[in-house]
């Protein structure tokens, strides 16, 4: 049995102790905006925060996230200014690695809420779009600077 | 927006319910009151507007990114003159009439959601609004010309009265549907040409969109007590099982069943993990498979070496060999395009529950006709049994127009009475692809004096999509069509429109060879079009400069009696300022291309490091016709979009074979590109009021071929095969200078 805090809720499962968080997200939890994509820590597809922290949660054995804050997309606020900026710039395509790529952002910003152009790159290399999307992400992340910048004040 | 995913999503007929249903010999409008049972009704789209004033459109596209979904609803609200806020999208579930009016079933490929519906779509939505006004003026007993519809109202001014669509619709369904209402003019458009945010994108953000891998008992109650399903295959094409410890496999817990089927030994468990588990337990063993030496020399060899070989004629025009054996000015050049990957990153997935009195399928899927016959016949119901249910689909790029795993779920299901997804890893995703098909080319081009192209012999080889996808296929003449759009189409011409060279040559001629090898292939983002067009612009990149021309005037020379070839390559130039000087150090490439019903012309900015080899893209400059524009936001991202996958091929990919199979195995050994890479791209719409075209894939074919111009224009090094990786760069730098 394995205890998880996911999105501010209490969970208790009956899982191995090895399996990556993501299956017990999405086959336990029930949560499928944490896509699968590569399974190797690779796409990004399945990141979500981990006290805060991006982690590509394929990559993560269970028992590694006990004890610990869990956050997927469904727990990032819909008032959260990524996902408003996401949706303003029109940043989905396809739209199946952008869970991932938003809790990359998301991440990346609580961290450095004005981050310059190499720290993006820094982070954003990390992840892949296969509609090719970067160009709106790059705005997105600058809408979403603007829009924190100006809500701050 | 949401896919209905639901077993219980039919629709019941009420209100003013209207559809076009596909016919062999075109379309018909119908008025779903005038049918008793909707089975028989199936049209391909249809919209109903209801007495709580809602509008709901069905759309049996599916929707990938490309944004159908918002497109095709813009055109119905339009011409039926409904208020955007009052309307509901949701994805059609795959009925027998749900077929797109070009190819007559229901497939979103080819760039033709809009080539193939703009009319009847239009039409549809017109016909409502001419009967809601018409159920007005009867009931205010006034002329319909006094009568007008706005925003989901009929209004008569004269008396100031007005009624709802939701009042006016049960009235309206009992008048005649007009085949042929008039239309909007451009100029009363609402929403047409206006951009309109994409109706998939808030629930896509949200994280709540239903992508195929993400169906299950929690988004379909009917689903429970759900199975996962991962299957054993070869690692060789063609190779069959030695040995597996089925006992293994069924002692880890979790797993169900494990059992063999037709395509590999199927591990059936309670949790994606324990299906994988017991799949690694079974330390399947397979023998070597077909070709046990091939790799990617074999693959390259094979092709190159049935360039030599005489091939069946595609096309003959004039004497090409004579004008070129007399032509003053003339190159010889051998072009390479191999393997690469779709690399969807929704890897291929599929739900399925057999029962005994119905068969239900959840995909992702760009087929929903196909995958209906095969769950038809596996199933052994009758097909009006068998529902497709179309969920989002994480990327298509033509890879989900194959069937394949929706044979195994259903089979699965079948065999275990339960419901069953089946997963592929990324692994199994490349390992099993349906690659683009690599191609090979030799061309032969002459100039006069004067510099004009006048000869061009043509020698092509790759491996058939017809007979991949369909091996008891016959080539009439051993030529498959499918694999020459971009060079010339032959009799699919009325189809694919202007999917074809665009130079106009006096002398031509075209001779392609099927290669014998076991890889499947199938459409990959412009099915081929990408494929040839490197070859063809590379190739008159070349030759402009044998002749002594410029690359842009080398080109518009042979386009005189090609308007919209020659306007987007005028628009491409002027927006990059072709012709006068570029940044110290770089290099500008141009290249044209068409393909379903619409133009685009690249021009690519670069620099070349000439010690690493390594490509650096500046900026790219995109120039499109596409005829009318629907919603210039997606046209946009298209286009974008177009480039940078192309941009991908272009650098970086290129998958891998060995010992019989794919080596190639996950994105850590198959790069694609990430934001780094990415430069910045202008887009520009050419306006046109010409036929409508697609938007979908024409973005990717000329940018490869501009790279690999501006790489020489950048370096003097000529580079004739992608992807050109700094190894490719510094070769061709090094070639150059011995």
């Amino acid at each position: 049995m394995v205890s998880l805090n996911v999105n501010g809720k209490n969970y208790n499962v009956d899982v191995s102790e090895d399996v990556p968080l993501l299956w017990v997200l999405r086959d336990q939890l029930k949560l499928m905006g944490t896509k699968y994509g590569c399974g190797v820590g690779e796409c990004g597809s399945c990141t979500v925060h981990i006290n805060g922290k991006a982690e590509r949660s394929c990559a993560i054995p269970v028992a590694k996230a006990q004890g610990k804050k869990i956050t997927t997309i469904e727990g990032l606020a819909d008032n959260h200014p990524v996902k408003r900026a996401w949706t303003q710039e029109q940043v989905p395509q396809c739209g199946y690695c952008q869970p991932g790529v938003m809790m990359q952002v998301a991440a990346l910003l609580s961290e450095k809420p004005t981050p310059t152009a190499d720290q993006i790159i820094g982070k954003m290399d990390d992840v892949i779009c296969r509609c090719g999307t970067y160009l709106r992400m790059k705005k997105g992340i600058q809408t979403a600077v603007q829009m924190t910048r100006k809500e701050g004040k | 927006m949401s896919p209905t995913l639901s077993r219980r999503s039919f629709l019941k007929i009420t209100g003013l319910t209207i559809g076009i249903s596909v016919t062999p010999l075109g379309y018909n409008l119908l008025n779903a009151a005038e049918k008793k049972d909707l089975a028989a009704f199936g049209p391909s789209v249809w919209y109903q507007i209801t007495s709580d004033n809602k509008v709901t459109i069905y759309i049996g596209q599916s929707e990938m990114g490309q944004g159908v979904l918002t497109s095709q609803s813009m055109i119905i609200a339009d011409e039926l003159e409904a208020d955007w806020k009052k309307i509901q999208i949701k994805q059609g579930a795959a009925l027998e009439g749900f077929k797109s009016p070009l190819f007559k079933v229901q497939v979103t490929v080819a760039s033709q959601s809009m080539r193939g519906f703009y009319e009847p779509l239009r039409k549809a939505g017109a016909a409502g609004r001419a009967m809601l006004v018409k159920a007005a003026a009867e009931t205010w007993k006034v002329p319909e010309s006094e009568c007008k519809a706005e925003l989901g109202t009929v209004k008569h001014e004269k008396s100031r009265r007005s009624l709802t669509y939701g009042q006016l619709c049960e009235k309206a369904a009992k008048l005649e549907l007009p085949q042929n209402p008039s239309l909007k003019k451009e100029e009363e458009f609402r929403y047409m040409g206006k951009p309109m945010p994409r109706v998939d994108v808030p629930e896509k953000v949200r994280g709540k969109a239903v992508y195929g891998l993400d169906v299950n008992d929690g988004n379909v109650k009917e689903l429970k007590g759900m199975l996962y399903a991962v299957i054993a295959k070869p690692p060789a094409y063609g190779a069959k099982p030695v040995s597996f410890d089925q006992a293994a496999a069924e002692k880890v817990g979790g797993v169900v069943k494990v059992m063999q089927i037709p395509m590999g030994i199927a591990v059936c468990a309670t949790s994606t993990e324990a299906a994988l588990k017991g799949r690694d337990a079974l330390k399947a063993q397979w023998d070597k498979g077909k070709i046990p030496d091939l790799d990617d020399q074999y693959i390259e060899k094979t092709l190159l070496g049935d360039l030599d070989k005489p091939g069946p004629k595609v096309h003959e025009l004039g004497d090409a060999k004579k004008t070129l054996a007399e032509a003053p000015k003339k190159l010889d050049a051998t072009y390479y395009v191999p393997i690469v990957a779709h690399a969807t990153m929704e890897p291929m997935n599929c739900t399925a529950w057999v029962q005994q009195d119905r068969c239900d399928v959840w995909a992702s899927t760009q087929a929903q006709t196909g995958d209906h016959e095969l769950a038809t016949k596996i199933s052994g119901l009758p097909p009006e049994k068998v529902f497709i249910h179309t969920t989002f689909l994480g990327c298509g790029l033509g890879r989900r127009t194959r069937p394949d795993r929706v044979p195994e779920a259903v089979t699965i299901s079948k065999a275990l009475g339960k419901p069953v997804k089946v997963m592929w890893t990324r692994e199994e995703d490349f390992k099993y692809d349906w690659f683009r098909a690599p191609m090979a080319h030799r061309i032969q081009g002459g100039v006069d004096a004067q510099g004009q192209l006048i000869a061009w012999n043509h020698k092509g080889a790759s491996i058939s999509i017809t007979k991949s996808v369909n091996p008891a296929a016959e080539l009439k003449g051993g030529i498959d069509w499918y694999n020459l759009w971009g060079l010339w189409m032959g009799p699919t011409e009325p189809l694919q429109w202007n999917t074809k060279i665009q130079y106009d040559i006096p002398n031509f001629y075209v001779e392609f060879n099927l290669s014998d090898l076991p890889i499947p292939v199938c459409p990959w983002r412009s099915v081929v079009v990408a494929q040839h067009a490197f070859a063809i612009e590379s190739f008159m990149d070349e030759l402009a400069r044998v002749a002594g021309k410029d690359p842009l005037e080398f080109r518009l020379q042979s386009l005189k009696n090609n308007k919209r070839a020659s306007r987007v390559l005028e628009t491409v130039a002027g927006m990059a300022g072709w012709g006068k000087p570029v940044s110290q150090g770089q290099g500008r490439g141009i290249a044209q291309a068409a393909c379903f019903g619409t133009w685009v012309a690249h021009v690519v900015d670069l620099s070349v490091d000439k010690s690493t080899g390594k490509i650096k893209v500046h900026k790219v400059f995109v120039a499109v016709d596409c005829g009318p524009v629907i919603n210039p936001g997606p046209l946009v991202e298209q286009m974008e979009s177009g480039t940078i996958i192309a941009l991908s091929t272009a650098l970086k990919e290129q998958v891998k074979f060995a010992k019989g199979g794919v080596a190639t195995s996950n994105f850590d050994d198959y790069r694609i590109i990430r934001m780094s890479e990415v430069p910045e791209i202008e887009v520009q719409i050419v306006k046109s009021t010409d036929k409508i075209g697609g938007i979908g894939e024409p973005g990717v074919p000329p940018l490869a071929p501009a790279v690999a111009n501006a790489v020489f224009s950048a370096t003097g090094a000529r580079i004739r095969r992608i992807p050109m990786t700094p190894e490719v760069v510094l070769a061709a730098i090094k070639n150059k200078s011995t």
